[in-house]
């Protein structure tokens, strides 16, 4: 076999046997997750490992499930009454439903960007250093040098810099998102969770988030749910289809789009009726 | 082609694109399939105006040629098309261009018959003949697989061509003989020559599409494997 030099960018990372991930490859091992709101049941036996250093992505169509699964990635759901949750997450070997786990500690560790870019209505730089406050930070070198990392690791350092102290409210809608991720990133989680981070922006800042998205992967692991099939396809490296609550098909990016292994996946993504 | 669902998408619009794109690559296989049956036909009836006539034609299969892949291309642009669409697509698109080039061998063909001035190959007309005949077989049967979708046909038909092949290389040996019997005939023999190695590539063309066919379904790649890799995938 000749091997011929990757073209595609989703090619050139290696493609994981997702089915038998080892422990160091994995961030988040989630096992038999049922998920009821009430009487509806949201997720239903839910089990897969997300590996490590590269962007997974859950596509299904509204309402299957998918968002609710990222939000139990870093116990969101926690804030809705009559939810139960069975099965377990575990984070790095850990559990993160268990009793000794600290929720806030847990969020630090999993950063989440919403679809509606949230800042606060405060200055692009206190936006920025606003976790690291919480967290008792006060030396103002360590402030400024987060900032610009994580504006920097946003791709948005070159906009704002002379304006760092100019209110957040005032950038567009694409800078506002980088900001948000700016601030997820300022304190180094481990992984982030992006809920449909673009819906609500025009397709040049799409763009400029989804190569961020590929940027974001070499520190962290990036979890991503999107109505965007394209998105899914260009962004990640591994895409988990969902549908009434089940994970129907779970593999690496480049065999679920070309070659999906069940009729529901091809149906979906094909835009077919189920 | 209900069990490839070609009409079941949301969008009736991709539906009929899709459909269209399907009925041209059909239309340009039964044009390419009459002017291959119409060159074999010229050359063993000596049938001059009817060559001109597949001179003449070629320039029709061209232009399917280069219409169908505008389609694909658009497609391509506006639907993103994923999974089997994509696969469709590219099978299409692959498959036009060995139509293009059976195309291409009928007109080759025609331009033998033209030229063959005396014919005293009598019986090595009658062999050439012979495979021709098999080729346009092959040919039809690989359309048939093409326009039902239906994937045991495709594996069938991709396996027809060792047949092609064998015969090839019985009527090279055949040539042979005569030539070293009559040295003078040797210039008329090398156009017969010519023209059952266009016929040998045909079935290799066609044998190309049955493979297309193939991925399309399956999804599966079968170039290049030998005979027992593609009886596992069957």
């Amino acid at each position: 076999m000749i091997n011929l030099e990757p073209t595609d960018a989703a090619t050139q990372d290696q493609v994981l046997d997702l089915a038998n991930l080892t422990d160091e490859q994995t961030a988040f091992s989630i096992e038999d997750l049922d998920l009821f709101y009430g009487d509806k049941q949201a997720l239903k036996g839910v089990s897969m490992r997300i590996p490590k250093g590269q962007v997974t992505a859950f596509i299904g169509p509204s309402g299957c499930g998918k968002s609710t699964l990222l939000r139990c990635m870093n116990r969101m759901n926690d804030l809705i009454d009559n939810c139960n949750i069975t099965g377990e997450i575990k984070l790095e070997q850990q559990n993160i439903f268990d009793r000794n786990v600290d929720v806030a500690t847990l969020r630090r560790r999993v950063g989440m960007v919403f679809q509606r870019p949230n800042p606060f209505p405060k200055s692009i730089y206190e936006n920025v250093v606003y976790g690291l406050r919480l967290q008792g930070v006060k030396d103002r070198r360590v402030l400024d040098k987060a900032v610009e990392e994580s504006l920097r690791g946003a791709a948005l350092w070159d906009e704002v810099k002379d304006r760092l102290h100019d209110n957040a409210l005032g950038l567009s809608g694409g800078q506002q998102q980088r900001l948000v991720i700016a601030r997820a990133i300022a304190i180094e989680p481990e992984v982030l969770l992006l809920d449909e981070p673009t819906s609500a922006l025009d397709p040049i800042s799409t763009l400029v988030i989804e190569e961020l998205i590929t940027e974001l992967k070499n520190k962290f692991t990036v979890v991503i749910v999107t109505h965007n099939m394209q998105q899914a396809a260009r962004v990640s490296d591994n895409t988990a289809f969902m549908y009434m609550g089940e994970l129907i098909e779970y593999s690496d990016t480049n065999t679920l789009f070309t070659t999906p292994a069940k009729k529901q996946t091809e149906d979906y993504i094909t835009g077919r009726y189920g | 082609m209900d069990n490839v669902n070609l009409k079941r998408h949301i969008s009736g619009q991709f539906n009929s694109e899709l459909e269209g794109i399907r009925n041209h690559v059909l239309l340009m296989g039964g044009l390419v399939e009459k002017q291959l049956g119409d060159a074999i036909t010229a050359i063993s009836t000596m049938d001059v105006s009817l060559a001109e006539d597949v001179l003449k034609n070629d320039r029709k299969v061209n232009t399917y040629e280069v219409a169908i892949d505008e389609e694909c291309t658009r497609i391509i642009a506006k639907r993103q098309p994923a999974a089997g669409d994509l696969r469709l697509i590219f099978a299409i698109s692959k498959t036009v261009t060995d139509l293009e080039r059976i195309g291409d061998s009928a007109k080759m063909l025609a331009k033998v018959a033209l030229e063959k001035k005396s014919s005293n190959q009598g019986g090595l007309l009658v062999s050439l003949e012979n495979l021709g005949r098999q080729c346009v077989t092959m040919l039809h049967d690989v359309l048939d697989c093409f326009a039902r979708m239906d994937v045991d046909s495709a594996f069938d038909v991709h396996r027809t061509d060792n047949l092609i092949d064998a015969q090839y290389e019985s009527l090279m040996r055949e040539l042979m003989t005569y030539m070293m019997e009559d040295p003078r005939a040797i210039p008329s023999i090398m156009e017969v020559m010519w023209a059952a190695r266009a016929l040998e590539r045909v079935g290799d063309r066609a044998q190309n599409i049955a493979e297309y066919v193939i991925y399309f379904i399956k999804g599966k790649d079968i170039r290049h494997l030998d005979d027992e890799e593609i009886a596992q995938l069957r």
